[in-house]
C-alpha cells in the first residue's frame, strides 16, 4: 500500500508533502477546525442480504469538488442516492454543517438544499429554460405564471454560471446539446439554493468540447462555495476536475483524499481490486484505514495478494 | 443578434456558434428575432426543418376552399359560411376537449357520448327549470362523467384508451336508457324545450353588436400584447418587434372582419331577412380564450405540458401527476358538455340516433389536423380550431358537391391521415436534423 505518489506532479496542492489521505479525508481537508458540509459517519446500507455500502466515512466539504469514483456495483449509486434521501441509510449517522439529520426522503435533502443532478437529467424537451428550470416552484402573479419574473431569475442564473452559447432561454430543451442540457439541469440546481450539488455521471454522453463546457460549470459551482459531488466512470475528466476523489469498491472506500495524491493508474488499480499493490512504497499505510476499513482492507489485501496477477 | 447570456470561453465559441445556428432554427422566431426580415428567416428556416406548426393546416384549409369554390359557387357564399361556422362548432368543441388529454399523450373516447348525455340532461331539465339552470346540470353531468374516468384511470393506472372505451360503451347504453327515462323521449329523440339553448346556433347578434364585439376583441387582445411586450421590453428581454404584434393583431383584425362582413350579409331568402353573427361563435371565442389562458397561464397548464413532455421529470419536480391527469380527463368531460349541448342545439333535441363513435373521431381529427401531437407535449386549443375547421369544410363542402356520407368518411380519413403524416415528418426531420 502507498500513498499515492506525489510524482504525478502538475498538482501544487500536495506541496512537497505527502500526508497519509487517511487523515486529509477526515479533517485536514475542509480546512483546520471546520466542520465539512456533509459527513458521514459509518454509514451503511443493505438490501437483504446484500451489503451495499460497509462503513462509509466520508466529508463533503464547501466550495470543493469531490468525486466518487468506482467501478459498476462498487456502490455510488447507492451511495448518492442515501445523500439525496432516496434510499435511507441503516447504520451510521449523516451530519449536515455539524447537525445530525435524518433524510427520509428526497424532499428531507431537498429542503436541507441538496440537489441532484441524475444522468437522464429529468428535463422536459417540450417546454424551454425558463419553463423547466422552474418546473414544480413557479412564480404567481395575480395567479397567473408571473413569466417575466422567471426570465430573469433564469437568466440571471444562466449568466452567473456563465453558461454559454445559449441564444434564447425561451427555446425548448429539446433543441440543446448534451452540455447546454447539462448545464440547464445544473443550473435549476443552483438556482433552488443547493448548497450541495450531486451530478451522477455528468459527462458520460457528451462530445469532447461539451465535456469541456460541463467541467468548467462545475469548476465555478465550487468557486462559488457550493460543495459539489461528482460521480464518474471517466477518470480523465475526474482527475481534472476533482479537488478531491474516494474510491468505492464493493460498497467500501477503498481511498479517499486529495486527487493530487492520486494518478490515474493508482485510481485504476483501486477501482479495480479495491487496494494497490505494495510495488510503489511497501512501507506506507493502507490510504483506505479512515477510521475502520482497515481490517477490510487488510483482508482484501490478503485475498489480493493470494489470488491476484499483478 | 445579442444572446441572453454571455462570455462564452475561447474553446467553446465554435460549439457556440453551432449552437446558435441550431437554436435560430429550432426556436419560435419572437423569442429570437429582432426585425422583422430576421422574423421571416428564422420562420421560414422553421418552416423548411419541419417545424412548421400552423401552417400546414392553414395551407390545408385554403386548397379545400379553394377546390370546393371551384367546383360548387355556392361554397363562398356568405349563407353557407356562416352554415360552415355552426357546422364547426361542434366539432372544434369536441376537439377542444380531446386536446386536454391528447397533450397528456392520453385519449379520451367517450366524449361523443358523454356530450350527448349531457345535452339530453340540459334538454330534460330545461323542461322544469330556467335554461342556464339546465345548461349547468347538462355540464355538471358530463364533468363528473369526466371526473370519474380520470379518476379510474390514475388510482388504478389503467390505459385512458381501454377505460374511455369502456365508457363509450357504457355512456352510450346509458343514453339509450336516459331518453326514454325523461318522459319527454317519445321515439328516442327529446326536444330542446328552451328557444335560448336553440338560439346558441340558430340566434344571431344584431349586425351593429357584431362589430361592437369585433372591435373590443381585438382592441383588448392587442392591447394586451402591446402591453406585454412593453413589460419585457422594459425589463429589457428579448421583445418581439413592433412590426411582428402589429402584424399579429393586422391578422387578427382582418379575421374579425372578415366573419363579421360575412355573417352580416342577408343570408335570408326573399321574404325573411337572416343576418348578423351566430352566437355560437362566442361561445367558441369564449372557449377558446379561457382554455388559453388556462393552459397558458397557469401552473395547472404548465403541468399538462410537463406530464406530456416527461412524466418523469414532472414527478420530480414534485407535480402531483395524479392530479393533474384526473383535472384534464375532467375538463375534457366539461368542454364535451358543451360541445354537446351547441351540437343538440343545432338539431334542436338530443337522440338516441347520435354516433358518438364518429363524433369522437371527429374531434381526435379536428385536434390532430390541426397540429396536436398525437403523444403528448405539444398542442394548442387554436389547434382544435383550425382543425375542426377543416372537418367541417370537408363535410359541408362534400354535402354540396353532392358527394356520399361514406365518401365525407373518407376524405375525412384521408385528410387525417395526411395530418399525421405531417406530424410525423417533422419530429423526424427534428431528430435527424
Amino acid at each position: 500500500m502507498t500513498t499515492p505518489s506525489a510524482s504525478d506532479g502538475a498538482r501544487p496542492a500536495a506541496a512537497g508533502r505527502a500526508p497519509s489521505p487517511a487523515a486529509l479525508g477526515n479533517a485536514a481537508d475542509g480546512g483546520a477546525g471546520q466542520e465539512p458540509l456533509l459527513r458521514l459517519h459509518q454509514v451503511g446500507k443493505n438490501f437483504g442480504p446484500v451489503q451495499a455500502l460497509t462503513d462509509i466515512n466520508l466529508d463533503i466539504p464547501a466550495g470543493q469538488v469531490t468525486a466518487i469514483v468506482g467501478d459498476n456495483g462498487a456502490g455510488k449509486s447507492t451511495l448518492i442516492k442515501t445523500i439525496s434521501g432516496i434510499w435511507q441509510a441503516d447504520h451510521g449517522q449523516i451530519f449536515w454543517q455539524g447537525r445530525q439529520v435524518h433524510l427520509h426522503s428526497p424532499k428531507d435533502a431537498t429542503n436541507l438544499g441538496i440537489a441532484t443532478v441524475y444522468q437522464d437529467l429529468a428535463l422536459c424537451d417540450n417546454l424551454d429554460i425558463v419553463q423547466n428550470m422552474f418546473l414544480g416552484r413557479e412564480t404567481l402573479r395575480h395567479w397567473q405564471l408571473d413569466e417575466l419574473s422567471m426570465e430573469l431569475t433564469a437568466k440571471s442564473t444562466l449568466a452567473d454560471l456563465a453558461v454559454v452559447s445559449v441564444r434564447s432561454i425561451r427555446q425548448p430543451v429539446g433543441s440543446l446539446s448534451g452540455g447546454q442540457r447539462q448545464s440547464v439541469a445544473v443550473a435549476k440546481a443552483v438556482m433552488q439554493d443547493a448548497k450541495l450539488v450531486i451530478m451522477d455521471e455528468p459527462t458520460a454522453a457528451l462530445g469532447v468540447t461539451q465535456t469541456r463546457v460541463v467541467l468548467d460549470l462545475i469548476a465555478r459551482l465550487a468557486s462559488r462555495g457550493i460543495a459539489v459531488v461528482v460521480i464518474s466512470h471517466n477518470l480523465t475528466d475526474v482527475m481534472e476536475v476533482a479537488e478531491r476523489l474516494a474510491v468505492l469498491h464493493l460498497g467500501r472506500l477503498a481511498a479517499i483524499g486529495p486527487a493530487s495524491q492520486f494518478d490515474t493508474q493508482s485510481v485504476v488499480e483501486l477501482m479495480t481490486t479495491g487496494a494497490l499493490s505494495r510495488t510503489k512504497d511497501d512501507a506506507a499505510k493502507p490510504p483506505a484505514a479512515d477510521r475502520g476499513n482497515g481490517e477490510s482492507q487488510r483482508r482484501r489485501d490478503d485475498a489480493l495478494n493470494t489470488g491476484e496477477g499483478l | 443578434m445579442s444572446t441572453d447570456v454571455h462570455e462564452p470561453p475561447p474553446d467553446a465559441v465554435a460549439q457556440a456558434d453551432a449552437a446558435a445556428a441550431e437554436s435560430a432554427r429550432l426556436a419560435a422566431p419572437e423569442v429570437i428575432a429582432d426585425s422583422l426580415g430576421e422574423y421571416a428567416k428564422i420562420w421560414l428556416k422553421r418552416v423548411r426543418n419541419g417545424e412548421s406548426g400552423a401552417l400546414p393546416v392553414t395551407l390545408g384549409l385554403i386548397a379545400i376552399v379553394i377546390y370546393f369554390q371551384v367546383r360548387n359557387s355556392l361554397f363562398l357564399s356568405a349563407g353557407n359560411l356562416v352554415n360552415l361556422l355552426v357546422q364547426g362548432a361542434p366539432f372544434i368543441l369536441f376537439g377542444m376537449a380531446e386536446v386536454y388529454v391528447l397533450l397528456l399523450g392520453e385519449i379520451d373516447l367517450s366524449i361523443g357520448y358523454s356530450g350527448a348525455i349531457g345535452a339530453t340532461v340540459t334538454a330534460w331539465v330545461a323542461y322544469s327549470a330556467p335554461w342556464w339552470v339546465a345548461i349547468l346540470a347538462g355540464l355538471a353531468s358530463t364533468t363528473v362523467a369526466g371526473a370519474v374516468l380520470g379518476i379510474i384511470i390514475t388510482r388504478l393506472s389503467l390505459p385512458s384508451f381501454v377505460v374511455t372505451l369502456a365508457g363509450f360503451l357504457g355512456f352510450e347504453g346509458l343514453l339509450l336508457q336516459l331518453i326514454p327515462h325523461t318522459g319527454h323521449g317519445a321515439g328516442g329523440t327529446i326536444s330542446i324545450p328552451s328557444s335560448i339553448i336553440d338560439d346558441l346556433t340558430s340566434g344571431t347578434l344584431t349586425p351593429a353588436v357584431g362589430w361592437i364585439v369585433m372591435v373590443a376583441i381585438v382592441a383588448v387582445s392587442g392591447l394586451s400584447m402591446f402591453l406585454r411586450d412593453r413589460r419585457r421590453r422594459a425589463s429589457k428581454l428579448v421583445t418581439p418587434p413592433v412590426s411582428i404584434t402589429l402584424l399579429k393583431v393586422g391578422v387578427m383584425a382582418a379575421a374579425g372582419v372578415v366573419v363579421v362582413l360575412v355573417s352580416n350579409v342577408n343570408r335570408g331568402t326573399v321574404t325573411t331577412s337572416l343576418r348578423g353573427l351566430p352566437w355560437v361563435v362566442l361561445v367558441v371565442l369564449g372557449m377558446l380564450v379561457l382554455w388559453t389562458a388556462l393552459l397558458g397561464r397557469t401552473r395547472f397548464g404548465r403541468y399538462i405540458y410537463a406530464i406530456g413532455g416527461n412524466a418523469e421529470a414532472a414527478r420530480r419536480a414534485g407535480v402531483n401527476i395524479s392530479l393533474i391527469r384526473t383535472l384534464a380527463f375532467t375538463l375534457c368531460g366539461l368542454t364535451a358538455g358543451v360541445a354537446g349541448i351547441i351540437y343538440a342545439s343545432r338539431l334542436g333535441s338530443s337522440s338516441t340516433d347520435v354516433d358518438g363513435g364518429q363524433l369522437v373521431l371527429f374531434a381526435v381529427a379536428a385536434a390532430v389536423i390541426g397540429g396536436t401531437h398525437l403523444f403528448g407535449g405539444r398542442g394548442k386549443m387554436i389547434h382544435a380550431v383550425l382543425g375542426g375547421l377543416v372537418v367541417a369544410a370537408i363535410y359541408n363542402g362534400l354535402y354540396l358537391v353532392g358527394l356520399s356520407a361514406p365518401a365525407t368518411d373518407i376524405v375525412t380519413a384521408l385528410v387525417l391521415l395526411a395530418a399525421v403524416t405531417v406530424d410525423s415528418l417533422a419530429r423526424r426531420g427534428q431528430s435527424t436534423g
